[in-house]
């Protein structure tokens, strides 16, 4: 058992630099708040390492199974007895591997915005966001407690929030952070509902005994859970369904999607971290973390979330083919990348062979988490050359930008999944999977990954050839050493990550799973891709007009797609026409008129009563002995006549 | 602890308080006062878990009872429970800050500080109070300088306001005092006594009357949907202070009403009328948040929004599970701290911006980071954010809530999370317009938080934090307490 200490300081490290500059950063440590946060992480990057060999290597495999380790937990709020908070510490190999990304990415991106933000005039503020959210993703994967990841979940929603905001003063930051703030809370809703039900079946909070009950045939629990049912489905099915959905808001699934393009209004480094390789992969993570009952008990949720994913993953694809700014296009590439995990854990069971999904989703969030960082750090050397978004304005550029050139290029190939780059190896595990549980699924994720070959080098080519851009500044370079060293470094993983025998460390049931390569499988998604590279090519490479020829021989589809596919506007109806005017309103008209109406016609009512009578008080005492004679002779006759 | 103490120290602030000759002299007395206060406020959490650490289990702890009218059996019967040292607590964070923020009042300064004192004054008393008639006599202590606050210092339709805020609180005043009354004739003893009267079995006739007279009536003080339309009118028209009090500390004398005197006293009514208290609440919290997101006042957005939270008490309340009860208590504790907060930021931009209309708004980030940090932190807690103290208490009555299993008490509990949403939407498009967004001219000159106004926002926002990132403390305070109503519900058949 590991020394939970100095596990203990791998999130708190990024929460001190979060406490420490968000409350003296402006005015103790305007300029050395970036190293100050950078160091932090970087103990906190290499102690999670060490964590990981340690794990891998040395304490957490008992006999030939990788073991589920808590070294840490404090009891936080009771609310009846055995239904508890929980803050631990969970060592199990999905969460070893998140640590070692998320700390990675993160150390990544800290060092580029060394370069990438200098001069920003909240610069302290910025890396005391960024600490705040690597200290919340952090507690979300070690999390031992579903009520424990419900609220790390929130805290990271938060942070997002707050960095997509971080330019508060442009009106689409703000309209997006809002966005993305109160989309993802709607799903969160299913989450907290879904969390009541399952801890109301099991009697707990706590996911270790919670997948116990849920996955043990003979548990009292299970068969409780499984015998309710609400309009046919069963309570256990409803609880996972609305705790997925909960993930599939944070993950970004369809129809909950519509937040993550406009979250690329935050700086470009924070949507690397955030939206392409740690926050966003959440959901994904959630439904891993409790696959079992999944897998188990609720196969029709499984089902779903295969589905949910493998449209997500096909819509984004086509979506990202028809955008221009290059950020967005690597936002549905997310979206569309993410779907690929989403499915993949659709189509996987439990054990040994069975369970390569599990393995080749949590594979491909790996190395994702690699290429798309690069990607994205990619584009924001990019964009900090020519000061724009927009691919139009953007052209030849590999000859000004030779390293950002090379690194995305690399990334480009692995997303595209050509061998023997990172995204082959774990999108072949993807669609073997797919292949063996679910030919429709497989046919969709065939086209999809042709589709994500062609849109990606679609936008290298937009990039890096195509027209010259008019550079009409000086030309300041690439931006720096600090810049720089993470491409490399993300490229690196890019290249070679494929080449980690993922199987034996991370699988369904902590037991080795020696994945054996199918030359004869992999050569349908190799050819499709390579068919969408150099489509790509015949079509961008050169300035030419058979990109908008196509485009308008496809019009109304075209259109469409760009527009993708008016969801968003769907949504503004719902929430302006139906909820703010059709709810809202009214309620508040309801108020003001009739509820406060009758407590204002109480008080006039009784204001027009006593002006009528006041008028017997009249303070003439010949008037009062009038009353007075007239009410003894009314009592008198009372007694006589009626009362007897 | 001697319980005289937490009333001495307010009553002898006031009297100073009217003996000091200028107005800074008032100023710094107050402040005197209201921090002796704060510390005995932890002397007595300190003391009262230390006697419970040594084994004491008596319901009441620190209790002093002396004869007032021995032929109608009243008696001065004070002690404290696990909530009522949390509402304590409460109060003396609420006035601490609200002392604080009212520096620069100009106009009758002294008699300001003085209706400010005297309001904590009768606070407290309600909350230590064992004895139902000195109970109803705190509360109206506490009710009457709110009527001057408003009239005299407030702004805007004032005196519409006070009248109204005066008659609908007097209004439920009464529906209490004749429940009280009830309550009195209807015991072979005619006793007063809260511990007396819990032990005795008050007939099932007695209790169907009772109970509504005493819910409704406390239940108007915190907002109990459709009695609350005093909440908007009354807030926007107090001055800083006078919301946060009347919002941290007197709806708070409604919740606490709610649950020691009619729930605790009466399980049979509170049985029977759970169901609809439930409807009612659910009601205001889904339909509160609603009406809040249409308004354009930033203390009708926070009026509003209390109207919502606290259907988060009465519905914790009216769960009747050990847990939804907790809940409701730290509900109230959470509500008290982060609205005071909030009116205070909100009494902060106004003064500087001269304007509460969110649409004038804009940037204010950029020239008041203090006071817009704090508007952000106060809007987080309000959306239920974890760490802060919303999320822990909400999270707690959800979880007593969905501790029934029949479809009607499910539903209510569904309407109250998807409130959260809603809360998200009008506390971002608050925060969005005013904070953030490009910043007017007009603006751009405009100081940060004085010394005493950061003071106040770090005083409240450290109980926030103390509550959502280490609730534990809290729900050990008050469990013991709501387990004891819980039993006594549970023995109602």
């Amino acid at each position: 058992m590991p020394n939970a200490t100095y596990i203990l300081l791998i999130p708190l490290l990024p929460l001190a630099g979060f406490l420490l500059l968000g409350l003296f950063g402006r005015k103790y440590f305007k300029n050395t708040s970036g190293l100050i946060a950078t160091c932090l992480l970087l103990i906190s990057a290499a102690l999670a390492l060490y964590t990981a060999y340690g794990y891998f290597f040395e304490y957490g495999k008992v006999d030939g199974i990788y073991k589920q380790l808590i070294p840490l937990q404090i009891h936080w709020l009771e609310f009846s007895p055995g239904v508890s908070i929980n803050m631990g510490i969970v060592l199990d190999p999905i969460s070893v591997m998140m640590l070692v990304v998320v700390t990675f990415v993160s150390l990544m991106v800290h060092i580029y915005s060394l370069g990438y933000m200098k001069g920003d005039e909240r610069f302290p503020t910025y890396y005391a966001f960024l600490g705040l959210f690597t200290f919340s993703m952090l507690g979300l994967v070690v999390s031992s407690n579903i009520f424990q990841i419900y609220i790390f979940w929130e805290l990271v929603g938060v942070s997002s929030f707050l960095l997509i905001g971080y330019y508060y003063d442009k009106p689409s930051a703000v309209a997006a952070c809002k966005k993305a703030f109160i989309v993802t809370r709607f799903a969160d809703v299913g989450f907290l509902i879904g969390i009541l039900i399952l801890s109301f079946y099991t009697g707990t909070l706590d996911f270790n005994t919670l997948i116990q009950k849920l996955t043990n045939a003979g548990s009292p629990e299970l068969q409780h859970a499984m015998a309710a049912s609400f309009l046919g489905v069963s309570a256990l099915t409803w609880g996972l369904v609305l705790v997925f959905i909960g993930g599939a808001g944070k993950s970004a699934m369809f129809p909950l999607h519509i937040w993550l393009p406009d979250a690329m209004e935050g700086p470009t480094p924070v949507s690397a971290l955030i939206h392409a390789a740690t926050m966003v992969v959440a959901g994904v993570f959630l439904v891993a973390r409790l696959f079992p009952v999944f897998a188990i008990s609720a196969p029709q949720a499984l089902n779903l979330v295969g589905y949910v994913g493998a449209f997500s993953a096909f819509i984004a694809a086509i979506i990202a083919c028809t955008q221009t700014d290059i950020k967005r296009v690597l936002a549905f590439s997310t979206m569309s990348q993410i779907g690929f995990m989403m499915f993949a854990l659709g189509v996987s069971g439990t054990g040994g062979e069975n369970g390569l999904g599990y393995t080749a989703s949590m594979f491909h969030l790996f190395t994702h988490a690699m290429f798309k960082a690069l990607l994205f750090l990619g584009a924001g050397a990019v964009i900090h050359f020519i000061h724009s978004n927009d691919m139009k304005d953007m052209g030849g550029l590999r000859k000004y930008l030779p390293i950002t050139h090379i690194s995305f290029l690399i990334a480009c190939l692995a997303i595209a999944g050509v061998p023997p780059f990172a995204g082959f190896f774990s999108k072949e595990e993807i669609l073997l999977a797919a292949y063996r549980h679910n030919m429709a699924i497989y046919y969709v994720a065939l086209v999809t990954s042709g589709l994500t070959a062609f849109y990606m080098f679609r936008l290298y080519f937009s990039i890096f050839w195509n027209k010259e851009a008019n550079i009409h500044e000086p030309h300041h370079g690439e931006g720096g050493f600090a810049m720089m060293l993470p491409l490399v470094l993300l490229a690196v993983g890019a290249a070679g990550a494929g080449f980690i025998p993922f199987g034996k460390f991370v699988s369904s049931d902590g037991a080795a799973l020696e994945s054996e390569f199918h030359l004869q499988f992999s050569i349908a998604p190799v050819v499709l891709g390579l068919i969408g590279i150099f489509t790509a090519m015949w079509l961008y490479k050169k300035q030419n007009d058979k990109p908008d020829r196509i485009a308008a021989a496809l019009s109304g589809l075209y259109k469409a797609a760009y527009h993708k596919f008016y969801i968003d506007e769907l949504y503004i109806f719902i929430t302006k026409k139906i909820i703010f005017n059709l709810i809202g309103r009214p309620a508040a008209w309801f108020d003001k008129n009739v509820v406060d109406g009758m407590v204002n016609l109480t008080g006039n009512t009784t204001t027009a009563i006593s002006e009528r009578i006041k008028g017997l008080q009249s303070g003439k005492v010949q008037q009062y002995a009038m009353y007075f004679m007239a009410g003894v002779i009314g009592i008198a006759v009372l007694f006589i006549y009626i009362w007897k | 602890m001697n319980l005289i103490l937490l009333l001495l120290i307010p009553l002898i602030t006031a009297v100073a308080v009217l003996l000091m000759r200028n107005a800074n002299q008032v100023r710094w007395t107050a402040l005197a006062g209201a921090s002796i206060q704060f510390v005995a406020a932890f002397a007595l959490l300190y003391f009262f878990n230390k006697e419970r650490a040594a084994g004491n289990t008596l319901q009441m702890l620190f209790e002093q009872q002396y004869i007032w009218f021995p032929s109608w059996h009243i008696s001065f019967h004070i002690g404290v429970d696990g909530i009522s040292v949390a509402m304590i607590l409460l109060t003396a964070f609420v006035v601490i800050a609200g002392v604080l923020v009212s520096w620069n009042v100009t106009k009758l300064t002294k008699e300001f500080y003085f209706q400010l004192i005297l309001l904590s004054f009768g606070a407290y008393g309600f909350f230590i109070s064992l004895d139902l008639f000195i109970l109803f006599f705190f509360l109206e202590i506490a009710v009457i300088p709110k009527y001057l606050l408003i009239g005299i210092w407030g702004s805007g339709k004032k005196e519409y306001s006070a009248n109204k805020l005066a008659l609908m609180l007097m209004g439920g005043s009464a529906l209490v005092l004749v429940g009280l009354l009830g309550l009195y004739f209807n015991t072979p003893e005619r006793t007063f006594d809260l511990i007396k009267l819990s032990e005795i079995q008050i007939s099932y006739e007695a209790q169907m009357i009772c109970f509504p007279l005493l819910f409704v009536g406390f239940g108007v003080f915190t907002a109990l949907f459709p009695f609350h339309t005093w909440v908007p009118d009354g807030h926007s028209s107090a001055p800083t202070a006078g919301s946060m009090f009347l919002a941290g500390i007197s709806m708070k004398l409604g919740g606490y009403g709610c649950l020691r005197v009619a729930t605790y006293l009466m399980p049979h009514g509170a049985k029977e009328y759970a169901d609809i208290i439930i409807v009612l609440s659910s009601i205001a919290i889904l339909y509160g948040a609603f009406a809040t997101m249409m308004q354009k006042d930033l203390k009708y957005i926070n009026a509003y929004s209390s109207v919502s939270h606290c259907g988060f008490v009465l519905l914790g309340i009216a769960m009747l599970t050990k847990t939804s009860m907790t809940g409701a208590v730290m509900q109230m504790v959470s509500h008290g701290l982060m609205t005071a907060l909030f009116f205070a930021v909100i009494g902060m931009m106004y003064e500087r911006t001269h304007t509460r209309q969110v649409n004038e708004m804009g940037g204010l980030l950029k020239t008041m980071p203090f006071i817009s940090t704090v508007f952000f932190i106060v809007g987080l807690c309000s959306l239920g954010l974890p760490g802060l103290s919303g999320f822990v208490a909400e999270m707690t009555i959800f979880m007593g809530s969905w501790e029934h299993t029949d479809i009607f008490h499910r539903l209510a509990t569904i309407a109250a999370c998807l409130s959260i949403v809603v809360t998200a939407v009008y506390i971002l498009r608050a925060v969005g317009r005013v904070a953030m967004g490009p910043i007017k001219d007009s603006f751009k000159d405009l100081p940060d938080a004085r010394w005493n106004e950061k003071l106040a926002a770090v005083i409240l926002i450290l109980g926030i934090v103390a509550i959502g990132t280490a609730p534990f403390w809290l729900n050990d305070l008050i469990s013991p307490a709501t387990e004891l109503i819980k039993q006594k519900i549970m023995l109602a058949q």
